[in-house]
């Protein structure tokens, strides 16, 4: 079977591959460690571990937006600073 | 140490996984394929890379039909959540009046949304609408397919007529489930008629408020069969708003890179001002409680 009525290439497809692989390790994480850790950050309202990775997608997805609209179409330095960004949501958010 | 979850309640949902696998999920990973390829038909593509993504957000015709859209949106908010709330209060609560109204109320609902926006067509019309023939009459120049303003006002009055209802049913489901103890203890303490819709009525609409706002922003964002029947995004592109340029994008010149990174955008927008409203008023909801 061809996938090609999807017009599959690897770049997407490597896109999608880490979005899902995110989402199992997620799934894995909260089999290991259940309640999804509520806490209270600087939003200063309760967010699950489920809540800081969709901030962490959506937030990067609007970095690589304003990257491309303001910077320019080479994306690994945006791709550099959603990890940041990340990673800070997962520590303080 | 014993579990305090049971994660194997999970699998209760999966059938409920596939189907949005294949309503949404399959379909908006098409979507995200197409908007980093060139296709001429046939088949076949060409890699892209961002350029549509690129081409979209420093294009004026995609800046000016998401102002349109994010101005449609609040004016419609603006109107319909206080008419809403204010119906819903006069609505009678016991009685023969009841089924009366709630019927009257949801028959707007039940119309098709481009019956709505053939009834609004030819009601507008000013040589055959009674609307448009008796504006046309009072002496004003009235004409939704010449003047911007006019569209502007003809799709917004549509609107709040076909949706308001949905604001009203929902304050009144609110409203009817307040306990007549709080109107009481309200009337003993000399609560004025502001005071008791301040902090009775408001506070316990407070939940099915968030809904109406949120269904009402999210229907409002994504319009487009009522404005394209009634105007087809005229006059000039007046009444373009963001879905009707993306089907003339997509399917009226079939640049399916372009519409495709342009329904990726609109769908980030719609995904973060949904989220950032369903927060807030969630938040807010739990502050009160």
């Amino acid at each position: 079977m061809t996938l090609s009525w999807m017009a599959w290439t690897w770049p997407t497809a490597i896109f999608f591959i880490t979005i899902f692989a995110l989402l199992i390790g997620m799934g894995v994480w909260e089999y290991a460690v259940p309640g999804g850790s509520p806490r209270v950050g600087i939003l200063r309202f309760e967010t699950t571990r489920g809540d800081r990775l969709f901030v962490s997608l959506l937030g990067s997805a609007f970095i690589c937006l304003f990257w491309l609209g303001l910077v320019g179409p080479s994306l690994w330095w945006a791709l550099a600073l959603c990890l940041g960004y990340a990673l800070c949501v997962f520590r303080w958010v | 140490m014993e579990k305090t979850w049971n994660n194997k309640a999970w699998f209760m949902v999966l059938p409920v996984l596939l189907l949005v696998a294949f309503s949404a999920v399959i379909p908006l990973m098409t979507v995200v394929n197409y908007s980093v390829q060139d296709t001429f038909g046939n088949n076949e593509f060409f890699w892209a890379g961002t350029e549509w993504f690129e081409e979209v957000l420093s294009s004026s015709r995609f800046h000016d039909a998401l102002l349109r859209t994010i101005a449609f949106s609040a004016i419609i908010l603006a109107i319909e959540i206080p008419l809403g709330i204010l119906i819903a209060l006069t609505m009678p609560r016991k009685g023969w009046g009841v089924p009366v109204c709630l019927v009257l109320m949801s028959l707007p609902l039940l119309i098709p949304w481009n019956v709505v926006g053939t009834i609004w067509q030819l009601f507008g019309r000013t040589d055959i609408g009674l609307l448009g023939r008796m504006l046309t009459g009072l002496g004003i120049d009235y004409n939704y397919g010449r003047n911007p303003f006019d569209a502007w006002a003809t799709i917004i009055v549509m609107d709040v007529w076909h949706w308001t209802s949905l604001v009203v049913l929902l304050c009144y489901a609110g409203l009817v489930s307040i306990p007549e103890a709080y109107y009481q203890a309200a009337k003993i303490d000399g609560a004025s008629r502001w005071s008791v819709f301040r902090f009775i009525e408001l506070p316990k609409m407070n939940r099915v408020l968030q809904i109406a706002i949120l269904l009402r922003f999210m229907d409002s964002f994504m319009i487009y069969t009522e404005p394209f029947v009634v105007t087809g995004g005229g006059p000039g592109s007046a009444t373009t708003f963001l879905s009707i340029d993306l089907v003339k994008t997509a399917v009226g010149q079939f640049d399916l890179g372009p519409a495709a990174a342009m329904s990726i955008i609109y769908f980030m927008i719609i995904l973060l001002l949904s989220w950032v409203f369903f927060t807030v008023t969630t938040q807010a909801g739990e502050d009160r409680s």
